[in-house]
């Protein structure tokens, strides 16, 4: 419906009718948004023409902290940053400083570490299947994801005594080894799970209303995706080849030693990124599996550099040199020689690496995290541009953004 | 313990192909190379020439390093490493081809620019935007350098040296919209 009055959109052919463009604000504390994020957008009707995202909302300056703090004090900081999958984080932080210390872990630690990411993984894709349906309006689908969640947090509660900030790793081992009934907690909280997420499966994949929200939206092709330096999941769904698990066989972990499949997308929306997430929740239950049954169950968790082992709590009560090393440790922590390494493992959100750079000292000269939902948040107004104001709700979900990973 | 021996050395048999070639092809724009503690080729190039050190690691058969996997700087305000320049800038690369790992380096003095890597890949923009902001490198050619974790009104860049890490700076009034980039392009 065009005016013919010498107005301010008469030389505007996309304008679809008067006075339709409108400015909005999303966030930053929005429900649809996962976190503290904010969105502007300039909308004509319904359609997105540009859009602003903006973030730090939840800066906490930690790279800033890392370079005040000791390595171990840096530990729980890890926790807060993509507090989804917090034992991901502590996992692949302690790798990172193992690699500057060039110490190698007993094959035990190996596992564990690799059962601990795998269960932060499951946990982590619930949350993101789970909120993005509940953004498209499938509740059951979320009720029936999050309860699972909560029965995987009693798992890590009785590995580590936490349930959400977990700090369970340390430089050179694990704060404690699992109790003994860890394994079977496990093993039957596998056992509920699967028919539970099959039925989840049933609820939601094929259903029709899901399927035209999301098939088509938010697409990425394989070249952009490259370009804007996706990882995980998201990458996958564009179908880009790439998982470090596969990839980093010499990483520090044992994903060589169990057999899973890398599932890949088409088209790269949402629904194929939803796809991808359901695939690799499987396959992790799948490595879950055999990582319980190949774990060895007895034997040391500690490495042999003396440098960084945490002396026994038996000793540091019944002698005063044990009790003075004890102090020393943690007063002043330890050296690190001289030296860089960037360490990456796969996070539940893509390529979750930790650089830092030592001068020796006990603190690093330079910490740098790199998080995966930078990269992915970045992408959001291409993803966007052009779709309706409710395909960005869809959009946003399905990259999954971490707000205190975002930020950190 | 044999087969990780063996899977390193056919690494770093890559590393050195790598290497080779890209110096081979950069020529005098490679200033030194060193390996890191995992033995990761670490290439110090000439600050002018970064862009053409990437694409050539991007584009080169052979190499294809693909991904940026991280765009960061650090502060060498002690000179540890040597050269001209307080900041370095780390680019990380990743070859999903062959599984491999690069970091290239480059140097800036304080106020000097960097050639921005967004005509590469456009996810150094906001990677270009974070060490602008909290290191203070500016990157020349970037399309929208704007503070993006901080407020725009802070003053300093925080992950410096010489930035005190308790000296917080509190606003009482939100950030001002920067209504102008919604309106562009209408």
């Amino acid at each position: 419906m065009k005016t013919e009055n010498t107005d301010l959109h008469l030389n505007d052919p996309d304008e679809i009718f008067e006075d339709a463009r409108q400015y909005m604000n999303i966030g930053p504390s929005h429900p649809a948004t996962h976190g503290t994020l904010r969105v502007m957008v300039r909308l004509n009707g319904e359609t997105i023409e540009k859009s602003i995202s903006e973030m730090g909302y939840l800066h906490r300056g930690k790279e800033k902290i890392a370079e005040h703090n000791t390595y171990h004090k840096f530990i729980p900081h890890t926790d807060r940053m993509n507090y989804c999958s917090s034992l991901m984080n502590n996992v692949a932080y302690v790798m990172a400083v193992e690699k500057v210390l060039q110490i190698e872990v007993p094959e035990r630690t190996k596992y564990i570490r690799t059962i601990c990411c795998e269960i932060a993984r499951v946990i982590d894709h619930l949350i993101c299947l789970g909120i993005g349906a509940v953004d498209l309006g499938a509740f059951s689908f979320f009720l029936y994801g999050f309860h699972q969640r909560e029965e995987a947090y009693t798992v890590i509660e009785k590995l580590c005594g936490a349930r959400l900030t977990t700090s369970y790793t340390r430089v050179g081992g694990l704060a404690m080894p699992p109790p003994d009934d860890f394994f079977l907690a496990l093993k039957k909280w596998l056992d509920t799970f699967e028919p539970v997420f099959n039925e989840m499966d049933n609820l939601l994949t094929e259903n029709k209303i899901f399927k035209d929200r999301t098939i088509g939206i938010g697409a990425f092709t394989k070249e952009q995706a490259m370009a804007y330096s996706f990882t995980g999941p998201c990458a996958r769904a564009s179908n880009i080849n790439i998982d470090l698990r596969r990839d980093q066989p010499e990483s520090g972990l044992v994903y060589d030693k169990v057999d899973f499949e890398v599932p890949l997308g088409k088209n790269g929306d949402v629904y194929d990124r939803y796809l991808v997430r359901m695939e690799e929740v499987r396959q992790s239950v799948r490595i879950l599996r055999q990582l319980s049954e190949k774990c060895p169950k007895t034997g040391p968790i500690w490495c042999d550099d003396k440098r960084v082992v945490i002396p026994e709590k038996e000793r540091v009560y019944n002698s005063m040199e044990a009790m003075i090393h004890h102090f020393k440790f943690f007063m002043e922590g330890f050296d690190v020689p001289p030296g860089e390494a960037y360490t990456a493992v796969e996070g539940p959100n893509g390529e979750l690496g930790f650089y830092i750079v030592s001068r020796g000292g006990p603190m690093p000269w330079r910490l740098r995290v790199r998080a995966p939902s930078f990269y992915m948040y970045q992408s959001l107004d291409p993803m966007i541009k052009g779709q309706k104001i409710a395909d960005l709700v869809a959009s946003l979900g399905s990259i999954n953004i971490i707000a205190g990973e975002l930020d950190r | 313990m044999t087969e990780t021996a063996n899977a390193n050395a056919k690494l770093n048999e890559k590393y050195d192909a790598h290497v080779a070639r890209l110096q081979e092809l950069l020529g005098a724009t490679v200033i030194k190379v060193e390996r890191d503690r995992q033995n990761v080729p670490i290439v110090w190039v000439k600050r002018d020439q970064v862009v053409a050190a990437l694409r050539c690691a991007k584009d080169t058969n052979g190499l294809e390093y693909h991904f940026l996997s991280d765009l960061t700087a650090y502060d060498d305000v002690d000179g540890v490493d040597e050269g001209q320049g307080r900041f370095v800038v780390v680019y990380q690369l990743y070859s999903p081809q062959s599984k491999t790992r690069l970091r290239i380096k480059t140097r800036a003095e304080d106020g000097q620019g960097v050639p921005t890597a967004t005509v590469v890949w456009e996810a150094a923009n906001w990677a270009e935007r974070e060490v602008f902001d909290l290191m203070g490198v500016k990157f020349d050619g970037h399309p929208d350098l704007r503070r993006i974790l901080l407020d725009v009104r802070w003053q300093g860049h925080p992950l410096r040296k010489d930035y005190h890490w308790r000296k917080y700076q509190l606003f009482n009034d939100p950030e001002p919209i920067p209504e102008h980039l919604l309106k562009e392009g209408l």
